[in-house]
């Protein structure tokens, strides 16, 4: 039975809605200052306008609402999804008034994109973007990427159980270490230590290869932000294809690898514990698929005499497939290559990579390779069950960080969340076909979306129609999350009307 | 000696043949999407200089945008001397004009759409790009600082429940 949320449930919600947006506002500093730095002094004002804006909103919230009620279970998960529909509107405030969108909807569109890393984009003109507006893109991106909730527990929040409820509605249910709170700052602490190290690398390799100081630097920072949170955005419309250079996309590959591992590994390798890079779980079934679909779509390419030699295939083959399993949506071809060079074989798996995604608890989208390698476990474990004798007890484990039994509980749980990006994914294909677009662009775009990668095949364009965008940024959201924080929130607003009196816990 | 003569009077003849066939002018929307066509063409390719002009020892690599699309270009040094200026948010790039070979999947480069430029032409130079701040953000800007301040001072609506 359903609780009726009561005014208290929105009073305590709205309250930590508040907190994140004012968190949002703050962080909106870092654009303003590139934009002072740089003298790009109308995104100055673009920035200081939306910074006001957001603090102005989030205050306003906390004190019309103010509430001393830790987060339940329900209110959390609510938090999470609204927190990131609101991120969405608010991040947007900065792009549409930076004059490269048509429309705020397209704004919407960049800044979901944006926050959920997926790496689509409808921006216009972006060869002349300014460097602040390409540091806010970017940073929506790491920010995202981290979890939105997850710089507020690190930095805005004391060690509550509500926390822990934040921090599972992002679609992070694994705790790294046993206090949530230190969770959230072993994930910043690894990040910033890659940030470091990643665009040092970018900036010297970008310097080297023909680009002055400052802007390899700049690129360096942005195009390691994308890379390391499986985003996708670059600073120039050609994507990875404009910098012409084999060493920026070795480096992209590694940062994409290291953004796509599951954070409870990065933890383990921290602790020199490399045996579990071998033996997890995750990591195997990572690259089986990347192997198994690279080799697919080399098939395919090779058939359709594609590419001129194995570097080429590497280039392109290899890039494209990591990058569609990594979630991240960088590019070293044109889009429109995808659907009329590569060739059905080759396109299916990419989309297989881009539906199959990363590592659970990793900044990476889609049905992620722990679900995958559960999923055949569990089909290994039912044959066993089957070809045994019936008195037999078959059981099977998996080495995930420690061992694990494989039970029922866990394989529906997994089977679950896979069902739902699946029909995400035809959802979504649907819209694509009802809109007239042919089945496998709609397909590869509504995947893309979905799964938070943001590789595409031309469809994605400002011209595309609204009721497209709408639908690409929901499956964004939804794929983002892992739906369970918005079938709750659609749970609280049914159960406003329907469900019985009562507070729930 | 006869067959020298016959060998440099016969790559003489295929190499004036080639220059003297005329440059298909095509757009970037062109070359992406119909690059088998265009594979191995020489093609003339209009467009700004965006981002960065960068050396790769003697050779360099541009990216021109036509405003559909930016394709790279690859230009010897002193094909680009007269480039200037770049396309950024502080300017609009030098537009120039590309004569070149069209590689779908240029096995130099990678497997890099890419124009292998024989001759650049500057058409015109780049120029700084004003960006004036409108008045109206300025205004709603410090509205919403009075309106932050005045927030700041109110006090919390508490309600406590039962």
């Amino acid at each position: 039975m359903l609780l009726r949320p009561t005014k208290e449930d929105f009073r305590t919600i709205a309250y930590y809605i508040g907190k994140l947006i004012v968190a949002l506002g703050a962080i909106l500093a870092i654009p303003l200052a590139t934009a002072l730095i740089f003298k790009e002094w109308d995104m100055a004002v673009a920035f200081l306008l939306s910074m006001l804006l957001s603090i102005l909103i989030g205050l306003l919230l906390q004190k019309l609402f103010f509430s001393t009620h830790d987060l339940n279970w329900s209110q959390g998960l609510a938090v999470t999804s609204i927190s990131w529909l609101v991120a969405m509107f608010l991040g947007a405030v900065p792009l549409i008034l930076s004059g490269h969108y048509l429309s705020y909807l397209d704004a919407c569109f960049d800044a979901m994109s944006g926050f959920a890393t997926t790496g689509l984009a409808l921006i216009q003109d972006l060869d002349h973007a300014a460097h602040s507006l390409n540091m806010w893109r970017h940073l929506m991106m790491f920010l995202g990427g981290q979890g939105i909730v997850v710089i507020a527990l690190t930095f805005f929040m004391r060690g509550t159980a509500g926390a822990y409820r934040l921090y599972v509605g992002e679609a992070r249910e694994e705790k790294v270490l046993p206090n949530v709170i230190e969770t959230a700052r072993f994930i910043w602490l690894v990040s910033l230590v890659y940030l470091v190290l990643g665009t040092a690398a970018l900036t010297i390799v970008g310097f080297l290869e023909g680009m002055p100081l400052v802007r390899s630097f700049l690129h360096g920072i942005w195009i390691f932000m994308a890379a390391f949170d499986t985003g996708g955005f670059t600073p120039h419309s050609q994507s990875i294809l404009y910098y012409h250079s084999l060493p920026y996309e070795m480096i992209t590959i590694v940062l994409m690898v290291l953004g796509t591992i599951n954070f409870g590994l990065h933890y383990a390798l921290w602790n020199r514990n490399i045996k579990e890079l071998f033996k997890n779980i995750e990591t195997r079934t990572l690259f089986i698929s990347i192997a198994a679909l690279f080799l697919l779509a080399v098939i395919g390419l090779t058939q359709l005499n594609v590419y001129p030699d194995w570097v080429a295939q590497f280039r392109k083959g290899f890039y494209q497939i990591i990058s569609a399993h990594s979630g991240t949506g960088y590019m070293t071809i044109y889009a429109p290559q995808f659907p009329q060079e590569w060739g059905a074989m080759a396109l299916l798996m990419t989309i297989f990579a881009m539906g199959f995604g990363g590592s659970a608890c990793s900044t990476a989208g889609g049905i992620k390779a722990l679900r995958i390698g559960l999923f055949f476990k569990a089909l290994i474990q039912d044959i066993k069950r089957i070809m045994s004798p019936g008195t037999a007890i078959v059981t099977e484990k998996f080495h995930h960080i420690k061992d694990i039994m494989l039970g029922d509980k866990l394989v529906r749980s997994a089977f679950i969340i896979l069902l739902c990006y699946v029909i995400t994914y035809f959802l979504g294909t649907i819209a694509g076909l009802y809109y007239g677009y042919p089945l496998e662009k709609a397909f590869f775009e509504s995947v893309s979306a979905a799964a938070n990668v943001g590789l595409s095949t031309g469809v994605t364009d400002p011209g595309m129609p609204a009721g497209l965008k709408v639908t690409y940024i929901i499956e964004m959201w939804v794929g983002r999350l892992e739906f369970m924080s918005i079938f709750i929130l659609f749970g609280l607003a049914v159960s406003r009307f329907t469900g019985a009196r009562g507070r729930s816990k | 000696m006869k067959l020298i003569t016959r060998y440099v009077l016969l790559h003489s003849l295929i190499a004036f043949v080639c220059l003297s066939v005329p440059a298909l002018a095509v757009t970037g929307n062109d070359l992406v999407e119909d690059a088998r066509f265009y594979d191995g063409a020489r093609i003339e390719f209009t467009g700004e200089v965006i981002g960065d002009i960068m050396a790769r020892e003697d050779f360099v690599w541009l990216n021109v945008n036509d405003g559909s699309r930016a394709i790279g270009v690859w230009a010897k040094k002193d094909l680009v001397k007269n480039i200037k200026t770049a396309g950024d948010y502080n300017n609009v790039g030098d537009r120039i004009k590309v004569n070149g070979i069209f590689n779908r999947a240029c096995r130099e480069h990678g497997g890099d759409l890419d124009i292998h430029a024989e001759s650049i032409y500057l058409l015109e130079k780049g120029h700084p790009i004003e960006h004036p701040i409108g008045l109206s953000k300025i205004i709603l800007t410090v509205v919403l600082f009075l309106i932050l301040l005045g927030v700041i001072l109110l006090p919390r609506f508490h309600k406590v429940s039962p």
